[in-house]
């Protein structure tokens, strides 16, 4: 029996005996992964528990569990805690972390030191803005977007949850600095750009995104706590700032900040389903390509959250239509997924009902984009729960779908175990019925001018918010399901073996959990990542990672 | 792990590269950590830039109220600092171990001297009534409650940056006495030069803003 990673470990302090201590001091990007994904599932379900408070009070018209005030507290700590502690790390943190060396054939990130910190200054982020909770003021009640000059008027604990965006974003961009250069470094000897496997093309531009666009944001936040605390007047209309300059600022980083939570997403996609359609992926370069040109495009679409604000025609039409031009890279990738699964030998395992849910609601989501995008529909549609309903679908749709399926797929790999396949399915088709009552009728109510954000509605949208209601108790019900079958999986699972999946990328060469430093050989990589000959793994390994013919 | 190899079908050995110690990486790893500092600097000058377009007759006359000669020594001693630091960097490579860090120590020395006179100007500034939220300030037009705003915030960030260099420098200095800095293993040292670099390149663009456009 091999000993795995949670045998042994290095810390950054030398030995210690201490279970807890190995673990948070640990520089294992494997450990730190988990450690990534415990906090971070911890807060997904408060902020699911937020959710479902305002789910509860839109239940019927009128005033019922909370007041207003409290109503907007609700919606900005749901916000804040899924955007900045939940999806912005994400993926990357999570299962990028894990996966990363492990796809690429390297012995570690290529700063294992650094990787802890960001770690470290993600906890510190985390404390910072859950401690508003229990000052005086209470939470800030902005929405996470902070709007000035609201943001700088409101008596709420706006700096605490400011600081924590600050410090969770130097987090963001240390995570990105690790994952470039590694990429760039530690790919195994023959393994060249497009022999990567595509879930670590979408690592490499989410992290172009965090190291170039997070700063923008970070400065902005920082001039919002120094415009609170000094009153240096930038952001404040009566000392001569310009509040729309907040917007753009914002924008300027936190549009790039959903593709740098898709791409991700979209490289699991990529891996998913050659996996389970036993053939190669269709158009490996388009979708490797896309990713990059999503992270590029993706940085210069920011207007288009302020087509209301007052900017000039001229600046809509172009932001207008390079919204439009974003669309194209991402119809290439679904039309390339879509293309795979053609003849391929479909087996329709949890990850793979994940991931196509996942393709199926982010479509839905992607081309009510391309609805908001346009200037006339914008104007009618903005500030609608048209819009609320849009983002939904693409990020808790399409993101934490993937995000899920790719936890069902790499679960066997982390754990060594298998959770059991048909919990597994009730989970999901709880979660994907729920999830579209949840958010489609409130593409309807959107549609007709229900507002966003508000903790009231007129009695004629009752049907669509009671619709919804329901839909959440569904997804909140397959949430707790998932997690069920994962505590069972570990608990009695059977053991998954090195490769339970056919899968063909380097993880599922080595053994699950895989040992400390993961490869002991370095394999040459002189092959495409997923290779399959009537349904098949072309490519094996001997034990000493020698290509066997 | 000295050379470890992978071996394709025909059996050649291909160089692995290893995490530790990679000092390629490790330069990599720091230029990009600049960028990031280039493009949070970057949204500044982007603001500066608005708001001069809006402003220019004012910001004109509030960079006039600002001490050119200060400043301009400052930048002078910025640019020999960034000179020494960079053939500090230079001998610590031909192994002249004790030359390298005597100029780390002078380039040290004028980044104190940069930060005591940067520290005398706003104190001067501030002894007059000028800061962010004063008073004084408050009352004048707009366009120069903004360029004092921008002013504060732009050289006291980069003043805090001047403070990292100084630890930084600190640390290169007990690093060369205690051996982690050699001739053979210079990476630490490299990449607080460039950092001093780019420190003295933002102070270049920040001088003419605020001091120059006023002449």
């Amino acid at each position: 029996m091999n000993r795995s990673f949670y045998d042994e470990t290095h810390t950054v302090f030398g030995e210690h005996k201490s279970k807890i201590l190995q673990w948070i001091f640990s520089v294992d990007h494997k450990r730190i992964a988990l450690l990534y994904s415990g906090v971070m599932f911890t807060l997904f379900f408060f902020a699911v528990g937020a959710a479902l408070t305002m789910r509860a009070e839109l239940f019927f018209p009128g005033q019922q569990l909370i007041e207003a005030q409290t109503y907007n507290q609700t919606f900005t700590f749901h916000g804040v805690t899924m955007i900045f502690l939940f999806v912005v790390p994400g993926i990357a943190a999570a299962l990028g972390n894990f996966m990363l060396p492990l796809m690429l054939g390297a012995r570690d990130l290529s700063f294992p030191r650094l990787n802890l910190l960001s770690w470290w200054l993600y906890i510190i982020g985390v404390i910072t803005a859950l401690s508003s909770l229990m000052t005086a003021h209470g939470f800030a009640d902005t929405g996470w977007t902070f709007y000035a000059p609201y943001s700088l008027k409101t008596e709420t604990s706006v700096i605490f949850t400011l600081s924590a965006a600050f410090i969770l974003g130097l987090s963001s961009i240390l995570t990105g600095i690790n994952f470039v250069v590694t990429i760039h470094r530690l790919r195994a000897p023959g393994m060249d750009f497009f022999k990567m496997p595509l879930f670590v093309w979408g690592l490499y531009s989410t992290a172009w995104i965090q190291v170039l666009a997070t700063p923008v944001v970070g400065i902005t936040l920082l001039l919002v706590i120094l415009e609170r605390t000094l009153g240096i007047g930038i952001f404040d209309p009566t000392k001569g700032g310009d509040p729309i300059l907040f917007e753009h600022l914002f924008w300027i980083y936190s549009h790039p900040a959903v593709y740098l939570m898709i791409l991700p997403g979209f490289g699991i996609v990529s891996e998913v389903l050659p996996v389970f359609s036993r053939r190669t992926i269709f158009g490996y370069r388009s979708i490797a390509l896309s990713s990059a040109s999503i992270a590029g495009i993706g940085y210069l679409v920011w207007g288009h959250h302020m087509f209301t604000s007052g900017i000039s025609d001229l600046a809509r039409i172009i932001f207008s239509f390079l919204t439009f031009l974003v669309a194209i890279p991402t119809g290439v990738k679904i039309f390339d997924w879509i293309a795979t699964l053609y003849k391929g030998s479909i087996i329709l395992a949890t990850p793979m009902l994940w991931i196509l849910g996942s393709i199926i609601n982010f479509t839905i989501g992607g081309l009510t984009g391309v609805v908001l995008g346009a200037l006339g529909t914008d104007i009618h549609l903005h500030d609608t729960y048209f819009v609320v309903a849009h983002f939904h679908y693409t990020i808790l749709g399409g993101v934490i779908f993937m995000f899920i399926g790719g936890l069902h797929y790499w679960y066997p790999k982390i754990t060594g175990k298998l959770y059991d396949e048909v919990r597994g399915r009730i989970a999901f088709i709880l979660m994907f019925v729920g999830f579209n009552m949840l958010w489609f009728p409130m593409f309807i109510a959107g549609f007709l001018g229900n507002p966003r954000r508000y903790f009231d509605y007129l009695p004629t949208f009752s049907i669509y918010h009671q619709i919804a209601g329901i839909g959440a108790v569904l997804v909140a019900s397959g949430l707790l399901f998932v997690l069920y079958n994962f505590y069972k999986g570990v608990k009695e699972g059977k053991k998954a073996g090195a490769n339970p999946w056919n899968g063909t990328t380097l993880e599922w060469h080595i053994p699950s959990p895989p040992p400390l430093e993961n490869f002991s050989k370095i394999p040459y990589v002189d092959f495409d990542p997923y290779e399959y000959e009537k349904g098949e793994a072309v490519v094996k390994f001997d034990e000493n990672f020698r290509r066997i013919h | 792990m000295e050379n470890e190899l992978a071996y394709d079908v025909q059996g050649k050995g291909h160089p692995v590269s290893d995490y530790k110690d990679d000092y390629n990486g490790e330069k990599f790893g720091f230029w990009i950590f600049l960028f990031t500092e280039g493009m949070m600097f970057g949204a500044l000058f982007l603001i500066f830039a608005i708001y001069f377009y809006r402003n220019m007759e004012v910001f004109a006359s509030a960079s006039s109220e600002l001490n050119i000669w200060l400043g301009g020594i400052n930048t002078v001693i910025l640019l020999v600092s960034t000179y020494t630091m960079g053939v500090a960097s230079i001998m610590m490579r031909q192994g002249k171990t004790k030359l390298s860090a005597i100029l780390v120590g002078i380039t040290l020395l004028m980044a104190v001297i940069f930060l005591a006179i940067k520290a005398s100007e706003w104190s001067v500034d501030i002894t007059q009534g000028i800061y962010p939220g004063s008073e004084i300030l408050l009352k004048k037009d707009k366009g120069e409650i903004l360029f004092f705003g921008l002013y504060f915030v732009m050289t006291g960030l980069h003043g805090l940056h001047i403070i990292g260099g100084i630890a930084l420098m600190t640390w290169v200095l007990l690093l060369i006495r205690s051996g982690g800095i050699r001739e053979d293993h210079t990476i630490v040292m490299k990449n607080v030069t460039l950092y001093w670099d780019f420190v003295h390149l933002i102070w270049i663009v920040l001088f003419p803003l605020f001091y120059m456009i006023g002449v």
